[in-house]
């Protein structure tokens, strides 16, 4: 313990260092003056706090982790039942799960439903960026970005060509796909890091137009007013818009603004479906295998004729159209969108999910965006704090389990004896 | 002279000052890309801790009475170092160090949460608003036509320039002179050769970290005197533009940070001169996607050879 | 000159102010053995990185059926059927046995994506045939009771075979061997030896060889080229070569 002494007491004083002015001291902006107050004596005694936690975890840091080794590690796949059971069960729970999804909404309250429409918006970029992260292994810090451009498709589309939501839902998708592979191809040629950043400026920039841009956008008024998808032509509105239907006349039943909120809940669980569909399709298709060779050793690929830049570019491309799905129903949902929505914390929210899932688990990437979607909800407080936790959720998830809460692999093909 | 010809010279003359303040901070993440071949995400935050520090320290001595300007500034500037130093070296041991050796996304991630944590970090203690100090160094000198346009230079512009050319000198010769920067060098050379020739690389790279937030909280002083505000976001963009920098002037290559820049800075000014000034943020990133896609190892960087 | 599968005239590779490979000259024919020996450090694998398009050589011309592929992209020269292994084996290590040779025929099997998604009848069918090539190649190799097994858990030589058979699945024209019997024991590098006249009598293919071991080299080369320092030193039949007494000074004479 001696040995470890200095060591501590060096932790103990860096924590020190990194707490006593930015917490202990505030400056406070009183009109045209600038001032400095001290902290209260509740943030001194928790900086006093920390600091001696800090000492005395380096100081027993050897114990400590001797008791840790002990501890078991909690391993979430252990808890499910054997692999042949869970074969055996997993397509009924699969079709327990879908039709739970669809009659659910018919028993709870409004806000409820749209709280779980917006968790949908959230699973469906979680499960579009794990494609990228976690399964191609790029770092994409600007998936806002992509986001962005399948709202605004929608929006400026509707707005000035009078384009319903379902034709502009495929041209959201590749248009998205399009910017992805302008902005992807000169930079996967390169290393990795450089993808982080420069995904993080072109985030940054597609906002700055989109601010700036005013004449077409609205800079930062954003644009209103953008219409909801209708069922085959029909409309969810109290009144109809000129030579359209409205639903609840066409099917002769009182008018109900619950309708509206259900319908686009069952539009978010569709094309949540879909998504999820696609990408297991895809994972067991050559190019989710090229992905995982990609990550696991680019030389041996290049020597087996894989282009990696081609198989790069289709995972952030096909990433980057999920987004767009995603804008594009996001801006029909809320029927208002401004360049407020797209700014970097969404893309921090979005990579925390994918994160916390385990990169490259859908499962878990689901779990983990229900769970950040609703947990702010749940309480306010929490909202606050919630950048700040995300940014540690991250740290410390990628120090204490990298490959996620519910790490899970991707199927393997396997050869059946002949 | 004529006034656009005096007009473009105003605007060089505050092109190279803000792109002296990016150099300062792209050396921090030259170096640390130079030794560990990764980006510090959390750098831009390193620099933004470094500016408040300085605020609190030069309100803080204001308040306190202390009436000499340049003993408040120079302590300032101490402080602002020391504070900064200690994040960019707990940046290393928690993001970095635990994590050296596995994959490469894993500290890029680790890296980008940091800097989340630490913008809301500040954010939380010190609140999201702007905060303004008051104009501590003014006056300058004027030269050029009063009836047509006057070019100014501000003894605040002269300062950055200054202090900004005794850090890089100060750098250079730590860095050719010094022991330890042999041993910075070696390392970047081979990390792993010099580790076997018995050098501690652990701490050379947390060397690495703290000489670059020293060098960013030297600049967050000057930008935050130079323009008297400050909130927790500033970090994003200043470390966003200082990467360009880095990758501008060949990232790895101390000298390419430096000429970086200045470049940057002055294409910015000169962008701001002409068009709204919202697109200087553009044409910046437009010039790092530009050089990427011709030129990826930036004027002054050397390829790099894959090792098969 | 058109016989040549591969002509390599005065390839020159320069690393700052190093020349690792100094005017180097190879020409191996269709269905030939063709190895590069030399002292280590030699450049031999620069001279492979050359060629597979790793490294982008400084100056030389490579023509690979009378095409010119200097400075070609690595995966562009494997397309056209240069393949090659490495010094330290490089598999997929947490992909199975199967799946490694699956992706080697990435190519092949690059139908486009809505076809993958609905499953269509050329898919299954294109899918079905990789999966017998894979299982064919595995069978040459003697690994297909391993098909399902993650190649990081085979042994040394099972993953060096696999590593060949990775290779092969590609279709190749010309096989580049990085000191495959590198880490071998006696026994395995023998079952390699035949394992490489057998791919050369039954697909009908040449051969680019780093090697080693002596035994093996002089056992199977039909041709051999010595290099030194960077620079060739010597050609010819294996009897030529050991003959030939600059190549017993530099090399068989140290050893």
């Amino acid at each position: 313990m001696q040995r470890a002494l200095f060591p501590a007491l060096f932790a103990a004083g860096v924590t020190f260092l990194l707490t006593c002015l930015v917490i202990g001291v505030k400056l406070v902006q009183g009109g045209p003056t600038l001032t400095v107050v001290g902290a209260d004596a509740d943030t001194w005694s928790w900086i006093a706090f920390a600091v001696v936690i800090v000492f005395l975890v380096q100081l027993l840091k050897e114990p400590l982790l001797g008791l840790k080794q002990r501890l078991p590690m909690p391993d979430v796949t252990g808890l499910l039942p054997d692999e042949q059971l869970r074969n055996r069960l997993k397509p009924w729970l699969i079709a327990l799960i879908v039709v739970g999804l669809f009659v659910w909404p018919f028993m709870v309250s409004r806000g409820a439903v749209d709280l779980a429409t917006l968790t949908l918006i959230y699973v469906m970029l979680g499960l579009g960026l794990n494609i990228v992260v976690g399964f191609a292994g790029l770092l994409d810090l600007g998936y806002v970005a992509f986001y962005a451009v399948g709202a605004y498709t929608y929006a400026l589309l509707s707005e000035y060509y009078g384009l319903s939501f379902w034709v502009c839902l495929p041209i959201a998708g590749l248009l998205a796909a399009t910017f992805g592979c302008i902005l992807g191809f000169p930079v996967l040629r390169l290393r990795g890091d450089y993808l982080a950043i420069v995904t993080l400026g072109f985030g940054e920039i597609i906002r700055i137009l989109l601010n700036n841009w005013t004449n077409v956008t609205g800079g930062p008024n954003g644009i209103g007013g953008i219409d909801k998808p209708t069922l085959f032509g029909l409309e969810f509105n109290r009144r109809a818009s000129e030579g359209a239907q409205t639903f609840h006349a066409f099917f002769g039943i009182q008018y109900d603004s619950s309708y509206k909120v259900i319908f686009l809940y069952l539009v978010a669980v569709l094309l949540v479906l879909l998504t999820i569909y696609i990408i297991n399709r895809i994972q067991r298709m050559p190019i989710g295998r090229a992905w995982e060779a990609l990550r696991e050793d680019e030389i041996a690929c290049r020597s087996l004729g894989l282009n990696p830049t081609v198989i790069k570019l289709s995972a952030f491309t096909l990433g980057a159209s999920f987004a767009g799905f995603a804008g594009c129903f996001f801006a029909a949902r809320q029927g208002f969108i401004s360049p407020e929505s797209f700014t970097f914390i969404e893309s921090a929210i979005i990579l925390a999910i994918v994160v916390l899932g385990g990169m490259g688990s859908q499962l878990g990437v689901i779990l983990a965006a229900i769970a950040m979607t609703i947990l702010p909800e749940l309480a306010r407080e929490f909202q606050e704090y919630r950048m700040l936790m995300f940014g540690g959720v991250m740290v410390l998830m990628m120090l204490w389990r990298p490959q996620g809460l519910l790490p899970m692999k991707r199927p393997h093909l396997e050869l059946k004896a002949s | 002279m004529h006034e656009t010809t005096l007009y473009v010279l105003q605007q060089l003359i505050n092109g190279l000052t803000i792109g002296s303040t990016y150099a300062l901070i792209a050396i921090g993440y030259t170096m640390v890309y130079g030794i560990i071949g990764m980006i510090n995400f959390a750098h831009g935050e390193v620099y933004m801790i470094g500016t408040y520090t300085a605020f609190i320290t030069i309100i803080g001595l204001l308040t306190m009475g202390v009436g000499s300007l340049p003993i408040v500034l120079l302590l300032a500037l101490i402080t602002a170092v020391i504070i900064a130093s200690t994040y960019g070296y707990a940046v290393e041991r928690v993001a970095y160090r635990p994590l050296r050796g596995g994959p490469r996304l894993i500290p890029l991630i680790t890296a980008i949460g940091m800097s989340i944590f630490l913008q809301n970090y500040i954010r939380l203690a010190q609140g999201s608003r702007d905060l303004a100090m008051p104009v501590l160094i003014s006056g300058g000198i004027e030269f050029g036509d009063p009836a047509v346009f006057e070019v100014s230079i501000s003894w605040m512009q002269l300062i950055i320039w200054g202090v900004t050319l005794v850090a890089m000198t100060a750098l250079a010769l730590f860095i050719s002179r010094s022991r330890l920067g042999r041993a910075c060098r070696a390392c970047a050379q081979d990390l792993k050769m010099t580790n076997l020739l018995g050098i501690d690389t652990n701490r050379i790279i947390a060397l690495t970290f703290i000489i670059g937030a020293a060098l960013a909280a030297v600049a967050g002083v000057l930008l935050g005197l130079y323009y008297g505000t400050i909130n927790p976001y500033i970090g994003f963009m200043a470390g966003l533009k200082a990467f360009t920098a880095a990758v501008l002037g060949g990232i790895g290559s101390i000298p390419g940070a430096m000429l970086g820049g200045l470049i940057l800075g002055v294409t910015e000014a000169l962008t701001a001169a002409f068009f709204p000034s919202e697109y200087k943020d553009v044409v910046a990133f437009s010039l790092l996607v530009l050089i990427l896609l011709f030129r990826p190892t930036g004027l002054l960087g050397k390829p790099e050879v894959e090792k098969v | 000159m058109s016989e040549n599968l591969l002509d390599v005239s005065g390839l020159m590779m320069r690393f700052g102010g190093l020349l690792a490979v100094d005017g180097v000259n190879l020409q191996v024919k269709p269905r030939q053995i063709h190895s590069v020996i030399g002292p280590n450090g030699a450049g031999k694998t620069t001279v492979f990185n050359c060629i597979s398009g790793f490294y982008k050589p400084t100056g030389g011309e490579i023509r690979y059926r009378g095409k010119a592929i200097q400075g070609m992209t690595g995966h562009r020269i494997s397309l056209l059927g240069l393949v090659r292994t490495f010094q330290h084996v490089r598999l997929f290590a947490n992909m199975t046995v199967i799946e490694n040779l699956l992706v080697a025929q990435h190519r092949h099997l690059n139908t486009n994506y809505f076809a993958g998604l609905v499953k269509s009848p050329s898919y299954r069918r294109r899918q079905r045939e990789a999966m017998d090539r894979a299982a064919h190649w595995l069978q040459q190799v003697d690994l297909l009771e391993f098909a399902n097994r993650e190649a990081g858990n085979l042994s040394y030589g099972q993953q060096r075979r696999l590593e060949i058979a990775r290779c092969m699945v590609t279709e190749p024209g010309l096989l580049m061997l990085d000191e495959p019997a590198a880490g071998l024991n006696p026994r395995e590098t023998s079952e390699l030896d035949q394992l490489i006249l057998r791919l050369r009598e039954e697909q009908d293919i040449s051969v680019l060889l780093i090697e080693h071991d002596m035994g093996l080299v002089m056992g199977i080369s039909d041709h051999i080229t010595v290099i030194n320092q960077g620079a060739p030193l010597a050609e010819g039949t294996p009897e030529q070569i050991r003959a030939n007494p600059a190549v017993i000074k530099a090399y068989l004479g140290e050893s």
